[in-house]
């Protein structure tokens, strides 16, 4: 039935999809940026090979300070998510029975449904000086007049946690409900206690999940564009912001795109940092 | 910890707490952002001035409801007509890596998955700016020097499906190749041996095994196009997504009928996930 | 039963790239018989029988279904359905619907279809149960409405791929005795296949051995346990006891043996080997053929002495572990039931003789290999 000819070509003809798909979106227009990055204009028309764009990057402190500003904090936002999520991802997977599960599990999901846009606004209202927030300490007392919370690190953060929450508790969560329940009584009844058993028995365990959440958490912080924007306000330097600039209001595209390779190198290379300590592989975390 | 590990009534305490705190952290915004959809006033904050309608329904000139916002419905329409192109495009194309993933067997096969799981690690943005440049790039060398002038290559809705496409369907592969990894190739073979083609096989097998997947995908390429903003931003042209043009009602300062659009899309979308999660617990009986 | 062929099988060969699954099987089958493959797990015998559904082409060879050869017919194409390891019920289908599945194919007429699922359901024994989904059913049923599937299209050869594996013994032992039953009452030609000699042995008129790619012996099950012609079929039917040895004397048909522990035993050689002092052979002697007594024998061909070493009960199934006294080797003995033996014990002595006849002498295998 399956001649060898048969055989090619259904191979080739699923192969040529993707193929296509591969080159044309993903491939050459990431070797077109990185050209991009690496050309400097003459005139109209006329570039030459130049570092002139990466040059600039590293002279200009504005540029590399809000690089740098993204990374730490994206890493910020990756380590506070992680620490609320897990005990949320615990319980959910191990403590809540039955139907409580599958709400809560499902409570998790609901925001994520919901367009990044509209949580960010929900953020804004609660707190605007004239928001929520604002109002409800003014009503306890806490403060005299409106206090505006907004256009601030804090807040930019919690916008942030809040909006990559669901992309570390679903993965913490699949992994721990395979965890058997007899491992941890096995680690109290060896002799461990509760800290003893979660550092050698459920966090080992959880690792898998752990990196991916991690990982898809950090790149999603550093690309985001939207929280920073608007929780952050006008001077919130957010490094996709310059990106933006670049591209879309200074038509510099050279610039841009040179942004754009700085920002992918760095996060390959938290992705790549984050498979080699956890000892994961690529496809086993990303594919899942 | 578990049950069956005697804890401290103070620790668990503590411990539900915690989780309450959290639920109320994760709806907060959601809530708020919705009771203030029928706040009768002209700002999305305090005093609450009483109940109204008037930001679906009103149409005057102080107030316009959603329903009378020619902008708004025009981007309304425009991000539906891009998330359908953009589900019908991934559905296919994961279908087929489905099949190729799990089925054929090819020399740097684990290197050619490793690829197609990139775009996920890909911020949006990057993958923005790169397809722009590209499509302008390919553009301008036809134009300069062949004269053919391919219009979707510009900022636009083709360039805007093309690059939310590039990421859904690394997401919908998954999902369909999943499904399929759970098929037990002996109903191919079952089907086969009891006198089906090929193609009724496919037909009447596989897909109808596949379909779950098919659904439950679709409904997220949907939904994930329909929020998307990084890559949207990037490639858009004049005709914006509805994404896009709240974001720019956003920065000129809100009215309570941007509440009332995202209300509405709260429910939309919600209710096209419970069903995308109720196609897929639906599973045809296995055995 | 006529004698009219059904299947023939002519030199089959199968190899995967440098390894040989199947190698040189010939076979027929006649109409309406329940013909067995019995062979230990990696024998070839799933390969062959996907090569007679159509899964796969043999390397060479032809395999011809009522005279009409089937080389290069797609699986779809051919007379034969097949019931599968795991059953391969298609799980979004109920049960009438698995059944019209191959009906609908042939584009049948609806009514038509109706009728012949509702017979078809009917005659596995399960009548009105077309609207329930598989999952529904249990593990025996699954396994009939597997076989109506196949049987509603009447095909001339139905095969059946260890289609028992899955289930637990008692359903196990129940589902024999269905199978040979439905086998005689549809008239189809069964080819079943298994690793489960029991199951081979109570349904089939006739069992193919099959080891390392090749068919060792065809014959009726009586056939196999009393005639075994090569060693591999004396150890792998039924049990026996094994020693290996170097041929003495001959004296007619008898074989006189001396095993490693250095026993003198008799055997009469079935097969014509003609095997000639100083060869090395392997022994085999049933622990049901073994006579057991307090008191020893007179002038058996075979006789032993030796204590009980251990008992191991299993009721009616239950066996003595003997050692002998004198070589210090270790026989297998069916321990009766009987109120002659019940009372044994560690330690007794028993005196063990059999006849020439009811033991079996093949060449040793690694001998054969060599020569």
């Amino acid at each position: 039935m399956r001649t060898l000819t048969g055989k090619r070509l259904a191979l080739f003809l699923l192969l040529t999809p993707l193929l296509l798909y591969l080159f044309l979106l993903i491939l050459l227009p990431h070797l077109e940026i990185l050209n991009i990055s690496l050309r400097e204009r003459v005139s109209y028309g006329v570039y030459k090979f130049s570092l002139a764009s990466y040059q600039e990057f590293f002279s200009e402190p504005l540029y590399w300070l809000t690089f740098l500003r993204t990374a730490v904090m994206s890493v910020l936002t990756t380590g506070i998510t992680l620490v609320i999520a897990f005990p949320v991802a615990w319980y959910i997977a191990k403590v809540a029975r039955g139907r409580s599960k599958s709400v809560l599990f499902l409570a998790c999901l609901i925001p994520f449904w919901v367009s990044e846009l509209v949580r960010t606004y929900g953020w804004m209202i609660l707190l605007r000086e004239t928001g929520i927030v604002s109002n409800l300490l003014q009503f306890i007392g806490v403060v005299d007049g409106p206090v505006e919370l907004l256009y601030n690190d804090v807040t930019v953060m919690v916008g942030l946690v809040y909006t990559s929450m669901l992309f570390m508790v679903v993965p913490l969560v699949s992994t721990l409900e395979g965890l058997d329940d007899s491992m941890v009584e096995a680690a109290y009844d060896l002799g461990g206690n509760g800290w003893n058993a979660l550092k050698e028995v459920v966090i080992p365990y959880a690792m898998p999940g752990i990196v991916s959440g991690c990982i898809v958490v950090f790149m999603l912080t550093l690309g985001n564009y939207l929280t920073p924007t608007l929780l952050g306000g006008k001077d919130s330097l957010w490094f996709t912001e310059q990106i933006f600039t670049q591209f879309i209001t200074r038509f510099n595209w050279e610039q841009g795109s040179a942004f754009g390779i700085l920002l992918l190198t760095l996060s390959s290379l938290m992705v790549w940092l984050g498979l080699k300590l956890s000892r994961q592989s690529f496809s086993e975390t990303v594919g899942r | 910890m578990i049950a069956s590990i005697p804890q401290s009534r103070a620790f668990q305490r503590t411990y539900k707490a915690y989780i309450s705190i959290f639920f109320v952290f994760l709806m907060a915004p959601l809530v708020v952002v919705a009771a203030f959809s029928f706040n009768d006033s002209l700002f999305p904050s305090l005093p609450w001035q009483g109940f109204t309608l008037d930001w679906f329904f009103a149409d005057n000139v102080e107030r316009q409801g959603l329903f009378h916002d020619d902008k708004i419905m025009e981007s309304l329409g425009t991000s539906i007509l891009v998330a359908a192109c953009v589900a019908i495009l991934s559905v296919l194309l994961a279908l087929s890596n489905a099949f190729l993933f799990e089925r054929q067997n090819f020399r740097g096969k684990s290197f050619l998955y490793s690829l197609m799981l990139i775009p996920l690690v890909i911020p949006g943005v990057i993958l923005g700016i790169s397809i722009l440049a590209f499509g302008s790039n390919v553009a301008n060398g036809l134009e300069d020097n062949h004269g053919i002038e391919l219009e979707f290559l510009r900022p636009g809705l083709t360039m805007v499906i093309l690059g939310q496409f590039a990421f859904i369907s690394t997401i919908c592969t998954l999902v369909i190749s999943a499904r399929l990894r759970k098929f037990d190739i002996q109903l191919e073979e079952a089907a086969l041996n009891l006198g089906a083609s090929r193609f009724d096989v496919f037909r009447t097998i596989t897909l109808p095994w596949l379909k779950p997947a098919l659904i439950g995908s679709a409904i997220v390429a949907f939904l994930m196009s329909f929020e998307n903003f990084n890559t949207t931003l990037v490639l858009v042209g004049s005709d914006a997504p509805l994404t896009i043009t709240m974001f720019d009602r956003m920065r000129e300062g809100s009215t309570p009928v941007l509440n009332a659009v995202s209300l509405l899309l709260m429910l939309a979308s919600g209710a096209l996930a419970l069903l995308s999660i109720f196609v897929q617990r639906k599973e045809p009986g296995q055995a | 039963m006529t004698s009219e062929i059904d299947l023939s099988c002519r030199n089959i060969n199968k190899t995967f790239d440098d390894f040989i699954a199947v190698r040189d099987v010939s076979f027929e089958i006649p109409r309406g018989s329940f013909f067995s493959i019995l062979g230990p797990s990696g024998c070839g015998k799933t390969t062959l029988l996907r090569m007679l559904a159509g899964f796969l082409e043999p390397s060479s060879g032809d395999i011809t279904i009522k005279g009409r050869s089937m080389l290069g017919i797609p699986p779809n194409k051919r007379p034969v359905n097949m019931v599968f390891q795991h059953l391969a019920l298609f799980p979004m289908m109920t049960v009438a619907e698995n059944i019209a599945y191959g009906l609908r194919r042939r584009k049948e007429k609806p009514a038509e279809i109706k009728r012949k699922v509702a017979d078809a359901l009917e005659r596995v024994g399960l009548p009105g149960v077309g609207d329930r989904a598989i999952s529904q059913l249990s593990g025996g049923q699954k396994q009939r409405i597997a076989i109506a599937r196949c049987l509603v299209l009447e095909p001339d050869v139905l095969l059946l791929d260890e289609p028992l594996g899955a289930l637990d013994l008692k359903l196990r032992e129940h589902m024999k005795v269905e199978l040979k039953k439905l086998q005689q009452a549809f008239g189809t030609t069964f080819i079943y296949i298994t690793h489960d000699q029991s199951e081979a042995m109570v349904m089939s008129d006739n069992v193919a051995v099959m080891n390392s790619g090749r068919f060792e012996q065809v014959g009726s099950p009586q056939d196999l346990y009393y005639n075994p012609s090569t060693a591999f079929v004396a150890g792998f039917v039924g049990e026996s006891n094994r020693f290996s040895g170097t041929v003495v004397s001959r004296a007619g048909n008898i074989v006189e043996v001396k095993t490693e522990c250095g026993q003198h035993l008799h055997a009469s050689e079935r097969v014509d080997l003609n095997l000639a002092s100083g060869q090395k052979v392997e022994l085999f002697v049933r622990p049901e053929m073994i006579h057991l007594s307090r008191e020893p024998q007179q002038s058996t061909d075979n006789s032993m002495t030796g204590q009980v070493e251990n008992i191991l009960f299993d009721g009616g199934n239950s066996r003595l572990l003997i050692r002998e006294t004198s070589s210090g080797s270790e026989i297998q003995v069916v321990h009766p039931q009987t109120s002659e033996f019940s009372d044994i014990n560690k330690g007794d002595t028993l005196f063990l003789s059999w006849k020439a006849d009811q033991s079996h002498v093949f060449l040793d295998t690694n001998e054969r290999g060599e020569a």
